[in-house]
């Protein structure tokens, strides 16, 4: 991918970039990145631009902390945090570990999480990681680099808008995925959590560095082709090196909460040079499996997501609707996640479908599909 | 309607008429049609500065020019831009108390996040926070402070026209919203307006919120709207049912709309695109809508504008609307045409709107505009006007510029590369060439020129139906034709044909990841009268 900012500072711009970069890198998920621009475009007007700090200028001795929200995002398009939510987890954890937290981080740069620490950063005034540890979005805690990198993720601090909060405990991140998404339950399907406090030495080792910027890139990218008249997708596709798996219009949307989750599939009726094809697009809140008659065409830990076919601009799970006409790209993942334990956390057994993980890009060549 | 059988069979189905009228920025259209939806009758009128004079000018021509008996006129329709363009141009808007039910959650955005400072000042500064709000399941977030809401009402008291109320989750249950209208009602007055953002709109707080603050800033002027329709119309001596048209292009009696402004927006495109499908008799095409400012162009699918599926900005503010995917430029016939702008022949975005028969070129006027080209060229005649003193090559150039812009937003809208037909309607389709890249046929129906008033009048009507489902007792294909099936009973119930009856839309939310997977699923259909 042709990275090519390094942010220091946030502004409201940079939000704007960002908000349509995660999204794009969210891959369909990670709660919808228009509240988490709002609040953060709130924070920057109150407490002005928010510091961002590169990997590689950590203090091997910091406490780096990933701020998100864990829970559904149907339920986050309606009940938006509290103002105080977000430094909760970030007040308990420090009085666990009985030291100051250093620098804030995203936990997934896809969606809304990637701009859920700026209110935190700027309420705080700390710095903000240009990092993050899935490079995407993924439904489940222990779905992140740290845990491919034997980090544990606790202590875990979670809070609710009342002022509940927990600390938890957990053996590993499967515990802990699963002791938090049923205290989220209890506390209204939403809830804001710090897991994986990391020192700077881990967090250089284990994290994804770079990913603010690169959403900020697509952003840009994505303004700058409407500006000139270019064609965004194409724009976008070049940029990413990514793949156009389909051009369709979406005719079928089942979506249904299932333990926590927005499960469900779409179908798209092909148009274009797609035409008499149908694509099959399977979620769980984030897009996960892409089938063409049958046959994958891109396949979770790589990343699905949906651009709309005259403006590029991403559409998410919860925003897609019938008839939306939209290109289907895929885009290689990580090298982190397609290592053994990578694909064994995030590949498609995990998520219940029956079939091998294969690169975007093998499949693609054997498909044909347009790079 | 009080009408009994032998009398309707009697008087004969040619003697049902209906009126339709489009008001849109430049000119006010009506149509006259019989029961068999035949235009009989048609006129055009400027748009005044008081809206109503128009309306009043285009029914007296219509009824004079046609020679119909007032007393056959059984409906009639009004879609209109009033609410769009109080909201663009901030003008006659009400002053909005605003309170949203759901602390301590959603504080991390306040009210009206992303409203611009002249929107702002328009609606005034009361919009609160207040305890409250539901959980995804229906628990409460916390409970509903009367004592607070009192308070905050007590605030506004005197300084706003309307009241919203927008709690978290109100599509899911509604119990609070409801409440605080009670308090709103005992401290401001029993008749202070109150629109529950559980009647506006569904999931999606801060989308829902602003149309409801939009809506509830929009009723005196659908008031004004409404009252001079009837006004005008009993003038005339014509005792019919009056309908609003709606942006999916089914229409609301007009005592719902002086609820429900907001569902006026943009209906103009949708009754042009309607109009246009009646009149070719096509189904699928692209209609493109040339007026005095603007060219809109939408998609007909299967008989319906395609929707949008991007989120709806109203002047600058996001809501959660459907709305046809209409794209806008800016030509039109009144379009200024500027030879010696920059880098050679410049045409708009401005227009001299309804002066054109008073500033353009032929008519004696100053000003160079579109129309002026296109009678220049031949593509029309106007009686009674000279355009031999225009340079024909100037001409040629603005010609040129003219049909690339509409080419390139022509090639915008369709969905693949092969040419589509293309149905022009509206005052300003004598712009267009006789061909256009991208156009396989160029269709200009009888009547182009009245499609959007026309469309208006064929207005459907609408049934709805909103129930939750539990899919551990329903299959997922039994819950969503069992929802078709009561808004399509509903619709029926509500006067359209049964044969005619289609769904309009289909929408479910998952609201809880309960025991039971419950289901919110709305339903539209809508047919004809």
């Amino acid at each position: 991918m042709n990275n090519t900012t390094r942010l220091t500072s946030l502004d409201e711009q940079a939000v704007e970039y960002i908000a349509v970069g995660a999204a794009v890198l969210g891959t369909g998920g990670g709660g919808d990145p228009h509240v988490g621009k709002l609040m953060a475009l709130e924070a920057i007007r109150k407490y002005g631009p928010v510091a961002i700090v590169q990997l590689e200028y950590l203090g091997d001795e910091g406490l780096i902390v990933p701020v998100s929200m864990i829970g559904a995002p149907t339920v986050m398009l309606e009940k938006i945090p509290s103002a105080q939510q977000l430094t909760k987890p970030l007040d308990l954890l420090e009085k666990e570990l009985g030291r100051p937290v250093t620098a804030v981080m995203p936990i997934e740069v896809g969606g809304g999480n990637s701009l859920v620490p700026v209110l935190a950063a700027a309420q705080r005034g700390i710095p903000l990681v240009d990092a993050d540890a899935m490079g995407r979005a993924f439904p489940e805690s222990q779905m992140v680099t740290f845990h491919l990198e034997g980090i544990p993720c606790s202590p875990v601090t979670m809070a609710d808008e009342r002022g509940n909060t927990a600390l938890l405990h957990t053996i590993d991140g499967v515990w802990e995925e699963r002791l938090a998404r049923a205290l989220t339950v209890e506390m209204g399907g939403s809830a804001s959590i710090c897991d994986y406090p990391l020192t700077g030495a881990e967090a250089k080792r284990s994290a994804i560095g770079g990913t603010l910027s690169l959403a900020y890139d697509i952003g840009r990218t994505l303004f700058e082709a409407k500006q000139q008249k270019l064609n965004p997708v194409q724009e976008l596709l070049t940029q990413l090196d990514g793949y156009a798996l389909f051009h369709g219009k979406a005719v079928d949307i089942r979506r249904r909460m299932d333990g926590g989750f927005t499960r469900g599939e779409a179908v798209f009726e092909g148009t274009g040079a797609d035409k008499g094809r149908s694509l099959r697009l399977f979620f769980q809140n984030e897009f996960l499996l892409a089938t063409v008659e049958d046959e994958p065409v891109a396949i979770t830990p790589d990343l699905i997501t949906l651009l709309d076919q005259d403006t590029g601009m991403p559409v998410t799970t919860e925003n897609l609707k019938y008839g939306a006409r939209v290109t289907v790209a895929g885009l290689r993942c990580d090298a982190k996640w397609r290592t053994a334990k990578g694909i064994e956390t995030a590949g498609p057994r995990y998520f219940g479908y029956d079939l091998d993980y294969v690169p975007v890009e093998t499949l693609a060549a054997k498909g044909g599909a347009a790079e | 309607m009080n009408v009994t059988v032998n009398n309707g069979a009697a008087a004969g189905p040619e003697k049902a008429y209906r009126i339709g009228i489009d008001v849109g920025g430049t000119n006010t259209d009506a149509a006259l049609l019989d029961s068999s939806l035949r235009c009989v009758h048609k006129v055009k009128v400027h748009t005044t500065a008081d809206v109503n004079e128009g309306i009043v000018e285009a029914v007296r021509r219509l009824l004079q020019e046609s020679g119909v008996d007032a007393a056959d006129i059984r409906y009639a329709m009004l879609g209109t831009t009033h609410c769009t363009n109080a909201i663009v141009e901030r003008k006659h808007l009400g002053r909005v108390g605003l309170i949203r039910i759901g602390a301590p959650a959603t504080t991390a955005v306040p009210p009206l996040a992303g409203w611009d400072a002249t929107l702002r000042a328009a609606i005034g500064p009361h919009s609160y926070m207040a305890s409250g709000g539901y959980e995804y399941d229906g628990r409460k977030i916390a409970e509903l402070d009367a004592a607070e809401l009192a308070g905050l009402c007590r605030r506004m008291a005197g300084e706003v026209d309307a009241v919203a109320l927008c709690g978290v989750f109100a599509p899911v249950n509604r119990e609070q919203e409801k409440l605080a209208g009670d308090i709103v009602r005992e401290v401001l007055g029993a008749d202070m307006p109150v629109t529950f953002s559980s009647e506006i709109g569904s999931i999606g707080l801060l989308e829902r919120e602003n149309a409801s603050v939009l809506n509830a800033a929009l009723l005196q002027v659908i008031a004004g709207v409404v009252r001079g329709f009837e006004a005008a119309l009993n003038g005339f001596g014509i005792d019919a049912q009056l309908y609003i048209c709606q942006n999916d292009g089914t229409l609301m009696k007009s005592e719902y709309a002086l609820r429900y402004p907001i569902l006026t927006i943009a209906c103009g495109p949708t009754n042009s695109i309607r109009g246009a499908a009646h009149l070719s008799g096509l189904s699928d095409a692209l209609v493109v809508d040339i007026g005095g400012t603007t060219t809109d162009i939408g998609v007909l699918v299967q008989g319906f504008p395609r929707q949008s599926s991007a989120a709806v900005e109203l002047g600058g503010i996001r809501t959660n609307f459907r709305m046809p995917d209409i794209l806008s430029i800016g030509l039109g016939g009144g379009t200024i045409v500027r030879p010696d702008g920059p880098g050679g022949v410049t045409v708009g975005p401005d227009s001299v709107g309804y002066e054109l028969t008073k500033r353009g070129r032929i008519f004696g006027g100053d000003t160079l505009t579109a129309t002026d080209v296109a009678v220049r060229l031949g593509r029309a005649v106007w009686p009674g006007t000279d355009s031999a003193a225009l340079d024909e090559s100037a001409c040629r150039e603005a010609d040129a510029v003219m049909q690339q812009l509409l080419e390139e937003a022509i090639d915008r809208m369709k969905t693949s590369a092969g040419d589509v037909d293309v149905i022009l309607v509206g005052g300003g389709s004598i712009l267009v060439p006789e061909k256009l890249a991208g156009a396989a046929r160029i269709i200009k129906p009888d009547h182009y020129d009245a499609a959007n008033a026309i469309g208006a009048a064929l207005g459907e009507v609408s049934g709805e139906s909103e129930r939750i489902y539990s899919l551990d007792d329903w299959k997922y294909d039994d819950v969503i034709h069992d929802a078709k099936q009561n808004a399509m009973n509903e619709a029926a119930a509500a006067g359209a044909d049964p044969e005619t009856v289609q769904i309009v839309s289909v929408e479910d939310i998952p609201i809880a990841y309960l025991p039971g997977n419950a289901l919110l699923v709305k339903v539209k259909a809508a047919g004809r009268l």
